[in-house]
């Protein structure tokens, strides 16, 4: 079989989905820049923009590692609002020097994305219920539970330290741009050179054929989950420190934008392929063109038509474009 | 055609192929195959797994359309063929797979396209009813009509397949493997059915690689190997060496494995394994350096006990050792851990990731042992070791980041092979090890077993294929509707005997 | 009769008489045909809905943006018949609302049945397109003055009759709609041959392109009928409401589909029964307006159905598991 010739530069990185995704989110910035150059393009807005998008890139990672799986977590927000309201209960209940008890609150809010996710991961791996099914079930029951915690309204009057994080810079970059970045870094490593990673995505790629090859499918489907359940609770943390406050509905559009930059990511839903690379470059697109909307006077109904839109149309080239 | 008088003009073929070939992704399953079908002739198709026989019958079924050639039906060529559009010319196809729907019920399925082809809009239970009860009768089998056809056991799938495809006027016939589930008695049946649509004018294509019935049911015989057509003729011109030699491309082996070393330690001991409504109380042992053949028809019983002996089917009884050792029933893992392998029968969809690498492929047993603090790799030692296995079975992998899907079916094989043998197992179970693999990698495939039982394994193979077990095993379990019948020696028989023993 | 213990419609039908009886020692009141007419007022629009989830969900996809479509078509119709044709009769009204629905149902048709499209991820698209395309370019603000036809639809009561304590009971015609497309449905699915094939593609869809059932334009007629029906649902449901509010209805997805779930579909296809969904649509009904009576708040909702889903799914995934584990 005579080899290939060797792909010029430009044709391979149109062949690449990450290679186009880069391709997209350099398109989106200049469409975005040229339509309002004086506001798109100032440093608020870069400033903004960096510290909007950390809380809903950080729930497409947790979309991402679970459709990997081929599953999917539809709970995320749900985990993310209870954990913040555990979390902001815990503050303004309990009197004590500021950063202990953040830190405290802190802690609670991730134990409760964990255990959250364990539940998840206990009703696929060990019932066998559709990953559809029990986190949609699972994801009314944790949206409830924070409504019955809060009766609906939002647990306000957090203590200043809590700010700190959704609102700070360190070293001069918005800390919640460290986190996503730090976040993205470690599970990118832990897909490519850890075995719980490269379990995931063997059985992403072929359920049946991991159990004959006597991989721990049961252990890694829960640790999947519950690691969706802990990033959910850190995406609820940094909303509630940006809007210091936690309520049962915030962001509730995150869920459609989170499986849609997971999908516009190249992250394939029935499992099996997806890179981490490939996510942020969605992120960063749909944050441009979310501010970009923005600045145009776009409504939030526009935007969710555009975002619907945007999920059938990737959907579409993903589907007719042959895999490499 | 026998010499009897000529007719005025010569009948025109009912389906001709002329030149067909088809590819999938670089590889040709089928390479410019010609030949005719008349009406009220019985035509076999012989070929081994993986021949390209499936692929032909696909292509006349309108599943699948050649990239080349032609499909003549009645002398014109049918363009774009569908599966309605082959239906309605009369077409008729049982699926290896039976391609049942397991939520209907038997009378649905049986009517079903009876029901598409005459197209009505309503469904009538009772006419669905008499025309299933009344093809049912013709194959001279007594199925709950109202049952689900999930609840069947294999052998009434088969026979429920078959009646679909009797249950509407046909031209044409195909019947791919269809006796594979079915004892001496109803495959009896079944080629006398053949012999009656024969007589109604309605063409049989019979497919098997079973040599006895393909001899005695049909006038022709057309030969696959390796995707193309190597002999055809008129069915007395060959006989079951021949169309062996024509199947494997080389003469048939006669060889037999080296003999058991005298003394030779248990490996592993079975006692009274059983698994409700699949088998039961199954006991043997196996030696170091043994190869334990078990064979038996499709729905015998005998994947649910390979499985069994993995732990992927928790049996309901028993015991499993491995050294001496209990091993914990019905957990794959442990399975493993006590040294235990299990090469599946279907590679594609069991036993592969075929997106991903072949490096890969063979690294996925041994993760946790190059897996060292917090779970981090150490990848560079992992495919090192991958790549080591892969040169010790001779896999033709040139580059071991590509697809595994790259690779042939033979070279497939292999990967699935070196991923267990790179856990250093104590038994390996085979199930269907040359399964679609072509004839000089299948050499080979059995030649590894043989080396694998000079080194001390101990190997279990499930087949059907007779030749195969009888040129690489030590000792044959018969398995007949989930018991152990016959235990025999090699040597001890021949294959005509043991196709006898199977499905008697 | 015998009883099979270990299908779902047995054990919903037992939650619902436990349920029913622990009410009725909550609140003596609570048997009594105003809650009867109550419960059955709630699952008007709801059973519709289910209905058509229950054939998708057969055919072995599934559909979240029919509650878009339902209202995205009772908004625009609404509106379309005020400006322009308000003479049009009650029954013409709820057949526009219908062909407003079938249309937005062949446009996921289209993409699911036509482009292979995965069917949770495409009708999670469409529900925002047709949600954001409805209060950008349609209005966001309510129709507090419905066209006649609807009115009058609206008043149209079965039956009516005098409580104990002097308030009115009423059964709304609308359930005679709804009995109706849960007939035309059973119909569909079990006496005609297209309804044969939706349960065969779900049960194996490799099988049924292999004997020539065109998979492709029965998946099509499927996501159409789910959308006349959610059309349908949301003409009434304004109707009933007197008012078009276009924020309404989106929300509800859950509690469908946890009804026809409960009642026994499986989500891989293939498998579902009418008397299945209407139990499950009355389960939910009966939790989303009785929480009360058993002392439980109404903020405890979303808990107790997402626990309904859980426990209804989850037993007998469980115990499929160990009947799996059970067979070969």
């Amino acid at each position: 079989m005579t080899p290939l010739p060797a792909p010029r530069p430009l044709s391979r990185l149109i062949g690449s989905p990450e290679g186009r995704l880069g391709i997209i989110a350099v398109t989106v910035f200049v469409v975005m820049a040229a339509l309002s150059p004086d506001r798109f393009l100032s440093a608020a807005n870069m400033t903004s923009m960096a510290f909007q998008f950390p809380e809903f890139a950080i729930l497409a990672l947790a979309m991402t590692v679970t459709m990997l799986t081929g599953g999917i977590d539809l709970s995320v927000v749900g985990i993310a609002n209870l954990s913040a309201i555990v979390a902001a209960m815990i503050m303004t209940r309990l009197t004590g020097d500021g950063t202990g008890l953040v830190l405290l609150a802190l802690a609670a809010s991730l134990g409760v994305g964990l255990l959250a996710g364990l539940l998840n991961g206990v009703l696929i791996a060990a019932l066998g219920l559709p990953p559809i099914l029990a986190t949609l079930g699972s994801g009314l029951i944790f949206t409830g539970l924070a409504v019955a915690l809060t009766g609906g309204s939002a647990v306000m009057g957090l203590p200043p330290a809590m700010a700190w994080i959704g609102n700070s810079t360190t070293l001069g970059i918005p800390t919640p741009l460290i986190l996503f970045a730090l976040l993205a870094l470690g599970i990118s490593l832990m897909l490519t050179r850890t075995a719980f990673g490269v379990t995931l995505r063997m059985y992403g790629a072929n359920p049946l054929a991991a159990r004959f090859a006597a991989i721990d499918v049961g252990g890694m489907l829960v640790r999947v989950y519950v690691l969706s359940g802990a990033l959910a609770a850190v995406a609820g943390m940094l909303v509630m420190s940006r809007a210091n406050s936690a309520k049962a509905d915030y962001g509730s559009s995150y869920l459609l934008l989170a499986v849609l930059i997971a999908v516009l990511g190249g992250v394939n839903p029935y499992g099996g392929y997806g890179r981490i690379i490939g996510v942020v470059l969605a992120v960063l697109s749909m944050q441009f063109l979310s501010s970009g909307l923005n600045m145009l006077g776009v409504s939030n109904f526009a935007r969710e038509l555009i975002w619907g839109s945007l999920l059938i149309f990737v959907m579409i080239v993903n589907t007719r474009r042959p895999r490499a | 055609m026998s010499d009897a008088i000529q007719p005025p003009a010569p009948p025109e073929a009912l389906i001709t192929l002329d030149g067909v070939t088809k590819t999938y992704a670089g590889i040709t399953a089928l390479d410019a195959v010609g030949f005719s079908i008349r009406a009220g002739e019985a035509v076999c198709l012989a070929g081994e797994n993986g021949s390209g026989k499936s692929t032909l019958i696909k292509i006349l079924a309108g599943v699948e359309r050649p990239n080349r050639g032609r499909v003549l039906i009645d002398g014109r060529p049918a363009e774009g063929l569908t599966p309605r559009a082959a239906g309605q010319a009369g077409i008729k196809v049982i699926f290896q797979d039976f391609s049942l729907f397991p939520n209907l019920s038997v009378a649905e399925n049986i009517a079903f396209s009876a029901e598409l082809g005459a197209g009505t809009r309503l469904v009538r239970r009772a006419r669905a009813g008499d025309l299933a009860r009344a093809t049912l009768a013709r194959i001279g089998v007594a199925i709950p009509l109202d049952a689900r056809v999930e609840t069947l056991p294999v052998a009434h799938k088969q026979l429920v397949a078959i009646a679909r495809a009797l249950a509407t006027e046909a031209r044409l016939i195909i019947m791919d493997e269809p006796t594979t589930a079915l004892t001496e008695r109803e495959v009896r049946v079944l080629l006398g059915i053949i012999r009656r649509l024969k007589a109604d004018g309605v063409a049989v294509l019979f497919v098997s690689h079973k040599l006895a019935e393909v001899l005695e049911v049909c006038e022709h015989v057309v030969v696959l190997r390796n995707g193309a057509k190597v002999a055809e003729g008129p069915a007395r011109d060959f006989d079951a060496a021949s169309l062996t030699r024509h199947m494997t491309g080389r003469a048939v082996g006669g060889q037999a494995p080296a003999p058991l070393a005298e003394g030779a330690p248990e490996l592993m001991r079975v006692e009274g394994l059983g698994k409700a409504g699949a088998f039961a109380d199954v006991s043997f042992s196996l030696r170091a350096g043994e190869v334990l053949g078990v064979s038996g028809l499709l729905g015998s019983g005998r994947t649910a006990l390979a499985k069994a002996l993995f732990g992927l089917v928790r049996p309901d009884a028993g015991r499993i050792a491995v050294a001496d050792r209990a091993v914990p029933p019905g957990d794959p893992l442990a399975a493993a851990r006590a040294g235990i392998g299990y090469v599946p029968e279907d590679r594609l969809t069991e036993g592969l990731f075929l997106t991903q690498s072949i490096a890969q492929n063979v690294a996925v047993g041994r993760l946790d042992a190059h897996a060292g603090a917090g779970g981090v790799l150490d990848l560079r030692g992992l495919l090192a070791e991958a790549r080591d296995w892969l040169g010790r079975l001779s896999v033709k992998a040139p580059d071991p980041d590509a697809a595994v899907r790259s690779l042939s079916g033979g070279n497939q094989q292999r990967v699935v092979l070196a991923r267990w043998m790179a856990r250093s197992p104590r038994v390996l179970i085979l199930n269907g090890p040359s399964v679609g693999v072509d004839v000089g990698s299948k050499a080979e495939i059995h030649g590894i077993i043989a080396d694998l039982a000079a080194q001390g394994l101990g190997v279990i193979v499930i087949s059907d294929d007779l030749p195969e077990l009888l040129g690489t095993c030590h000792r044959i379990l018969v398995m007949k509707a989930g018991r152990v019948t016959e235990a025999i020696a090699a040597g001890g028989v021949t294959e005509a005997d043991l196709a006898h023993r199977l499905a008697s | 009769m015998t009883i099979d213990w270990t299908r779902n419609e047995t054990l919903v039908a037992l939650v619902i008489l436990a349920f029913g009886a622990l009410a009725a020692l909550s609140d003596p009141g609570f048997l009594s045909i105003a809650t009867l007419t109550d419960l059955l007022r709630g699952g008007i629009v709801l059973g519709i809905f289910a209905t058509g989830v229950l054939v998708v969900l057969i055919s072995g996809g599934i559909d979240v943006s029919f509650t878009a479509v339902a209202a995205f078509t009772m908004y625009a119709t609404a509106m379309v018949l005020n400006a322009v044709a308000p003479w049009m009769p009650w029954w013409a009204a709820l057949m526009l609302g219908a062909a407003l629905g079938a249309a937005l149902g062949a446009i996921n048709g289209v993409l699911i049945a036509g482009l292979g499209l995965p069917t949770l991820i495409v009708t999670l698209g469409t529900l925002s397109v047709f949600r954001g395309f409805m209060l950008t370019f349609v209005g966001q603000r309510q129709i507090t003055t419905l066209p006649p036809g609807m009115r009058e639809f609206g008043r149209m009561m079965l039956v009516r009759g005098e409580n104990p304590d002097g308030s009115i009971w009423s059964l709304h015609a609308g359930i005679l709609v709804t009995a109706g497309v849960i007939a035309l449905t059973w119909f569909i699915l079990h006496r005609t041959l297209l309804g044969r094939q939706v349960f065969a593609i779900g049960g194996s869809e490799e099988s049924a392109r292999r004997i020539g059932i065109p998979v492709r334009r029965v998946q099509f007629l499927v996501y159409v009928y789910v959308g006349a029906l959610a059309g349908l649902a949301g003409m009434i449901h304004a109707s009933m409401a007197r008012v078009a509010n276009p924020f309404d209805l989106v929300g509800l997805e859950l509690s469908v589909i946890a009804a026809v779930v409960l009642g026994g579909a499986r989500l891989a296809g293939g498998y579902g029964t009418l008397t299945g969904t209407v139990l499950g649509v009355a389960l939910i009904v009966l939790v989303r307006n009785s929480l009360i009576v058993l002392g439980i708040p109404s903020t405890w909702q979303s808990v107790a159905i997402g626990l309904l889903i859980l426990i209804g799914t989850g037993l007998p995934a469980w115990q499929a598991r160990r009947a799996a584990r059970r067979a070969a």
